[in-house]
C-alpha cells in the first residue's frame, strides 16, 4: 500500500502546514481579538488531528516521496496587513484547509477498501472538524468583506 | 417604611406552593406627604430588568417619588430600593444637560439644536457621499423605548442602509438572545415569572438576583417564607445570598472555578442522561440533536467536572438528581453566564436540560434568560441592535422583502449580506475611522465596555465624529463632537417589553428640562433634516407621536414569534401590564418551536466557533417546529492565570447601584448605601498576601490597574471581584479584555488574569 503512505504523510503535513499558517494569521491580526483567538483554537484543532494519526503513521510509515514540493502546500508565513489582508489570508486558509478536506476524503476511501477501522474513524472525526475550520473562514470572509472592500481608509 | 437600602426586599408576604404572590404597595415620596401629590401617572420602572408597575408622583411640575401598582403582575405592588429611590431624583439634579453643545477650539460650548443637528448632518452627508451608509455606525442603549428603537431601526436599516447599529445590550443580553435562537429557533423567553408560584425547584445560573433584580427575589423569598418552599441551586463562584438560599432549602451551592461553566453544564447533562432522568417520548418528538449532545458532554463525568470546575463532585451528583427529579423546575440565567467564557454554548446547556425533562411551556416549568436592562427586550426585537427587526433572519430573502414591503424601499438597502455588526467590531472600525460617524445613544461605553483606556482613545481621537444623546455629560458625552441633551424616564411617552414578555406603557407625567428633547424626537429630527424617503419620495418614517410609532411596529411585528398584535396604548392603559402575544402566559405550551427553516429568526451557529449554519444544513435537520439540543466541548479561558498574573479578576453588580450610575449615583441615599468602589478577595488570597480588611489595594491586569480597597468576602479563593458601575481611580473596566462570545458577541467580563499589590499609607 505504498501510496496510501503517501497520503498518510500528505494528512500529517497538511495539518502542520494549516496550523502553522492558523498561527502565523492569528499573530499577524492579534489586533482582532476573535480572529487571534479562534485561530488559536482551530490550529489547536489541527493539532489533535497530528496526535491522532501518529498511531497510523506508525502501522504504514510515511513515505519518503521523491518530489515532495509536486504534492503538499507551503504554509502561510507572512500574513498580510489591514482589512484586504486579512480576506486574503482568510483564503489561503481556506485552500489550505480544503487541500486537508480532501486529504481526508482520500484516506477515508482508502481505509474503506482496507476495512481499517481506526483510520475510517479518524478520518470521519478530522474531517468533520476541517468542515467546521471551512465554516468559520467562510462566516469571517462574509462579515469582513464589505468594510474591508468599500470603505477601508 | 424601613429604610430600603438596608432592607433591601422589604417585608416577607409568605406565599404558599400554587397561589397568588400577595400584594404590598412600596412607596417612596421625597419630601411631600402621599395627599399632597398632585398627580400620579402610570409607568414602569426602568432601574432594572424585572419592569416593576409604579406610577410616578408629580407636585408643582416636577417628579417627587414613585408608588407600586398594586394589580401589576410583575410586582403586585413592590418596588426596589433602585426604584424606590433612584427613580425620580436625577431629573431635577443641576447638572442635567439643557442645550445642545458642540466642540470648539476642542471644548464643548453650549448652542441650538439648528447649530448642533446641523454638524451632525453635515458630516453624516459628507461620509455618505464619500464612502457611502458603512461609514455610519450606531450604538444604542437597552434604557430607550420601544417605539425609539423602532424609529432608530428604520432610519438605520432602511434609511441609511449600514449594518453598523448595535446597543449596550450586547454587554447585558446578547447572549440571552442568541442562545434562545440557537436552542429554539427564536428570541422570545419561554417563561413567566408566574411560574415562581409553581415551581419546587430554582435553578439559578451566575443570576445574582437578590442584587440585580431585587423584587423578583423577594417573589422567591416568599415562596422559601411559605409553604411547600422550592428548592434552590446557585452556580456561582461568590457565596451570595442565593447560595444561602440554596442551605436553607436543601438545594445546592456550585462555585465553579470562574470560566468553566460550559464544563460544569455539560457533567449536568452527562448525569441527567446516565440516570435517564429524562422524558424520553417528548425528547424524541420535540428535539433534534440527542446522540450529538450525548457524545458530546459523555467525557464530562462529575469527577472530570471536580477537576476542571474545582467543585465537588457530589455537589454535581446531587444537583442534577434535584434537577432530575423535580416535577416542575424553573431556571433562570444571567451574567455570570453571559459575560463569561462559552457563554452562549453554556446558557444553551441550561435549556438542553429544561429540553431533556420536557419542562417549558408548563406551569412551574421554564427557562428565563434573563435581560440586564428594562427595554433591552425591545433593542433585540425592533432590531436597533444587531438583529433584524421582527426576530426576521438577516438571512432569509424573503424576510428582508416583507420588511422592504413595510418600509416601501428596495431590499438591496436593507443591510443583510451578513450579520449586522456588533459592538466591538462597531468600535473596532470606529478606532481605524473605517467608520467616521459613530451616534450613542443613552449609554456610557467609556466606563462601561472593556478595556476603557482604548475605548476612551477611540471616542478621543479625530478619526470618528462622535455624537452623544444623554441626560448628563457623562465620561462618554465628554470625549464627543456633538452632544445632544435627551428628556429621560417620566418626561416623555413609550413602551418597552421586560424578561417575561410583559409590556408596560411608562407615560410622560412632567416636561423636560430647558431645550432637551425626547430620543424620538431627537430621532425624528434627524430622518427629518436628512430628507430620508422611501422609494415613493414620502418620508422614510411617517410618525411623529409614540403611539404613531408603536402602531408602526405593531405591523412590523406581525405574524413574527414577537406579535404585537392586539396590544395597543388604550390596552395597555386599561390593563397596566401585558404579555405578547397576546394572551400567551407561556411560549412553546404545544411544544411546537419557531425552528422551520423558512420561519426561524436564525439558522444558528457551531457554538465553538460561531461560524454560521448555512439555509442548506439548516433545512437537513429537518427541524420543522422541534427544537435544538446543541452543545460545545469546554475548552479553558481566553486568558489563564500566570506567574505574574496568578489571580483571575471578575466584575459584577452591587444592589445600590445600576449601570455607571447616571441615575442612582444621584440620588442621595443610593450614593451613600454604595458611594465608592472595592476589591473583593477571599480570605485565604487576602491573608497569603497579608491584606487586611479595608486596606487599599493595587488591582493589575495586563491591559491596566484599579486602586480601591479591599474587602474580605466569599469570593471563591483565587477570584478577586470588583463592581463595575465606577468611574475613575477603581474602574474595573480598565482590567478586563478585549475579547467575546463567538455567537452572541457578547464580550467577556469575567475572566482577565490579575495580581493584587497592597499599598501602604490606608
Amino acid at each position: 500500500m505504498p501510496h496510501l503512505a503517501t497520503y498518510v504523510g500528505l494528512a500529517d503535513h497538511s495539518e502542520q502546514t494549516l496550523a502553522d499558517s492558523l498561527r502565523a494569521v492569528a499573530d499577524g491580526h492579534a489586533h482582532l481579538a476573535d480572529v487571534f483567538h479562534t485561530c488559536s483554537q482551530l490550529a489547536g484543532w489541527s493539532d489533535d488531528h497530528r496526535e491522532r494519526l501518529a498511531p497510523v503513521v506508525r502501522r504504514y510509515g510515511e513515505e519518503d516521496v521523491a518530489e515532495p514540493e509536486r504534492l503538499r502546500a507551503d504554509a502561510l508565513e507572512y500574513p498580510r496587513e489591514g482589512e484586504v489582508g486579512l480576506l486574503r489570508d482568510l483564503q489561503d486558509l481556506h485552500l489550505l484547509a480544503t487541500l486537508v478536506h480532501t486529504t481526508w476524503t482520500v484516506i477515508a476511501q482508502g481505509a474503506q477498501g482496507l476495512r481499517d477501522e481506526e483510520l475510517l474513524e479518524i478520518a470521519r472525526h478530522c474531517d468533520a472538524e476541517t468542515s467546521r475550520q471551512i465554516s468559520w473562514f467562510e462566516t469571517r470572509l462574509k462579515v469582513a468583506a464589505p468594510q474591508a472592500l468599500i470603505v477601508t481608509p | 417604611m424601613a429604610d430600603r437600602t438596608v432592607h433591601v426586599w422589604g417585608a416577607r408576604t409568605p406565599t404558599a406552593r400554587g397561589s397568588a404572590w400577595p400584594e404590598r404597595v412600596d412607596v417612596h415620596l421625597d419630601g411631600v406627604r402621599e395627599d399632597e401629590v398632585d398627580r400620579w401617572v402610570g409607568a414602569a420602572c426602568v432601574l432594572c430588568s424585572n419592569g416593576c408597575g409604579c406610577e410616578i408622583a408629580v407636585k408643582d411640575g416636577r417628579m417627587v417619588g414613585v408608588r407600586g401598582r398594586a394589580a401589576d403582575r410583575v410586582n403586585r405592588g413592590r418596588l426596589g430600593p433602585k426604584g424606590l429611590y433612584g427613580s425620580t431624583p436625577w431629573a431635577s439634579s443641576p447638572d442635567r444637560l439643557t442645550t445642545p453643545l458642540v466642540r470648539e477650539d476642542g471644548r464643548l460650548v453650549e448652542t441650538d439644536w439648528d447649530t448642533a443637528m446641523g454638524r451632525i448632518v453635515e458630516r453624516s452627508r459628507a461620509l455618505l457621499d464619500e464612502k457611502g451608509p458603512l461609514s455610519h455606525g450606531f450604538y444604542t442603549s437597552g434604557q430607550l423605548f420601544l417605539e425609539e428603537y423602532y424609529t432608530l431601526a428604520v432610519i438605520g436599516k432602511a434609511g441609511l442602509g449600514t449594518p453598523h447599529m448595535d446597543g449596550n445590550t450586547r454587554l447585558c443580553t446578547a447572549t440571552a438572545g442568541a442562545s434562545l435562537k440557537e436552542s429554539f429557533g427564536a428570541d422570545g423567553q419561554p417563561a413567566s415569572y408566574d411560574d415562581i408560584e409553581q415551581c419546587d425547584a430554582l435553578f439559578l445560573f451566575g443570576h445574582n438576583m437578590p442584587e440585580t433584580q431585587t423584587v423578583l427575589w423577594a417573589r422567591i423569598l416568599d415562596r422559601i417564607e411559605g409553604s411547600e418552599p422550592p428548592r434552590v441551586v446557585c452556580v456561582d463562584p461568590r457565596r451570595t445570598e442565593v447560595a444561602v438560599a440554596a442551605g436553607r432549602t436543601g438545594g445546592v451551592h456550585l462555585a465553579p472555578r470562574v470560566g468553566t461553566n460550559l464544563a460544569l453544564m455539560n457533567a449536568l447533562t452527562r448525569e441527567l442522561l446516565a440516570h435517564e432522568w429524562l422524558d424520553a417520548d417528548w425528547v424524541e418528538a420535540h428535539t433534534v440533536g440527542l446522540e450529538e449532545l450525548r457524545a458530546t458532554v459523555e467525557p464530562y463525568t462529575p469527577e472530570e467536572a471536580a477537576r476542571t470546575c474545582g467543585v465537588d463532585a457530589d455537589d454535581v451528583r446531587r444537583a442534577a438528581r434535584i434537577f432530575g427529579e423535580s416535577g416542575a423546575v424553573l431556571s433562570t440565567v444571567l451574567q455570570g453566564f453571559y459575560q463569561s467564557h462559552q457563554a452562549t454554548a453554556a446558557a444553551c446547556g441550561v435549556n438542553n436540560l429544561h429540553l431533556l425533562r420536557g419542562m417549558l411551556g408548563r406551569p412551574g416549568c421554564g427557562v428565563l434568560q434573563m435581560n440586564g436592562q428594562p427595554t433591552a427586550q425591545n433593542t433585540r426585537e425592533t432590531g436597533a441592535d444587531g438583529d433584524l427587526t421582527g426576530f426576521r433572519n438577516w438571512e432569509n430573502a424573503a424576510h428582508v422583502e416583507e420588511l422592504a414591503r413595510l418600509w416601501n424601499v428596495d431590499p438591496m438597502t436593507i443591510p443583510h449580506w451578513a450579520p449586522p455588526t456588533h459592538a466591538m467590531q462597531i468600535f473596532g472600525y470606529a478606532e481605524t475611522g473605517s467608520i467616521g460617524l459613530l451616534w450613542i445613544s443613552a449609554t456610557n461605553p467609556a466606563v462601561s465596555m472593556p478595556e476603557s483606556p482604548r475605548i476612551r482613545r477611540i471616542l478621543g481621537g479625530d478619526q470618528c465624529f462622535v455624537v452623544v444623546q444623554d441626560l448628563f455629560l457623562t465620561e462618554t458625552a465628554a470625549l464627543a463632537d456633538v452632544v445632544l441633551p435627551a428628556a429621560g424616564w417620566g418626561e416623555k411617552t413609550g413602551t418597552f417589553t421586560n424578561a417575561d414578555r410583559t409590556v408596560h406603557l411608562a407615560e410622560k407625567a412632567v416636561d423636560p428640562p430647558g431645550e432637551a428633547r425626547s430620543d424620538l424626537d431627537i430621532f425624528l429630527t434627524y430622518a427629518d433634516a436628512m430628507g430620508l424617503t422611501d422609494r415613493d419620495g414620502s418620508p422614510l418614517v411617517g410618525w411623529r407621536t409614540p403611539e404613531e410609532a408603536y402602531d408602526a411596529w405593531v405591523e412590523a411585528s406581525r405574524g413574527r414569534p414577537c406579535d404585537y398584535s392586539g396590544i395597543t396604548y388604550d390596552l395597555l392603559r386599561e390593563r397596566g401590564a401585558v404579555q405578547w402575544p397576546l394572551g400567551t402566559t407561556r411560549l412553546y405550551a404545544d411544544a411546537e418551536f419557531p425552528t422551520s427553516t423558512d420561519y426561524c429568526e436564525d439558522y444558528g451557529h457551531d457554538l465553538a466557533t460561531g461560524a454560521t449554519t448555512t439555509e442548506q444544513q439548516h433545512r437537513a435537520t429537518a427541524a420543522a417546529g422541534r427544537a435544538f439540543l446543541k452543545a460545545a466541548a469546554y475548552s479553558p479561558p481566553h486568558e489563564e492565570p500566570s506567574e505574574d498574573y496568578p489571580l483571575i479578576f471578575t466584575t459584577g453588580r452591587v444592589v445600590h447601584q445600576f449601570h455607571t450610575r447616571t441615575k442612582t449615583g444621584r440620588s442621595r441615599r443610593l450614593h451613600h448605601a454604595a458611594p465608592d468602589p472595592w476589591v473583593e478577595l477571599s480570605e485565604a488570597d487576602a491573608r497569603a498576601l497579608g491584606i487586611a480588611d479595608g486596606q487599599r489595594v493595587r488591582v493589575e491586569s495586563p491591559r491596566g490597574s484599579l486602586e480601591a480597597p479591599a474587602r474580605i468576602g466569599p469570593v471563591t479563593e483565587g477570584a478577586v471581584f470588583a463592581p463595575f458601575h465606577y468611574a475613575g481611580a477603581g474602574q474595573a473596566n480598565e482590567l478586563t479584555m478585549t475579547v467575546w462570545d463567538p455567537v452572541s458577541k457578547q464580550p467577556t467580563f469575567k475572566t482577565a488574569a490579575c495580581r493584587v499589590v497592597p499599598l501602604e499609607g490606608d
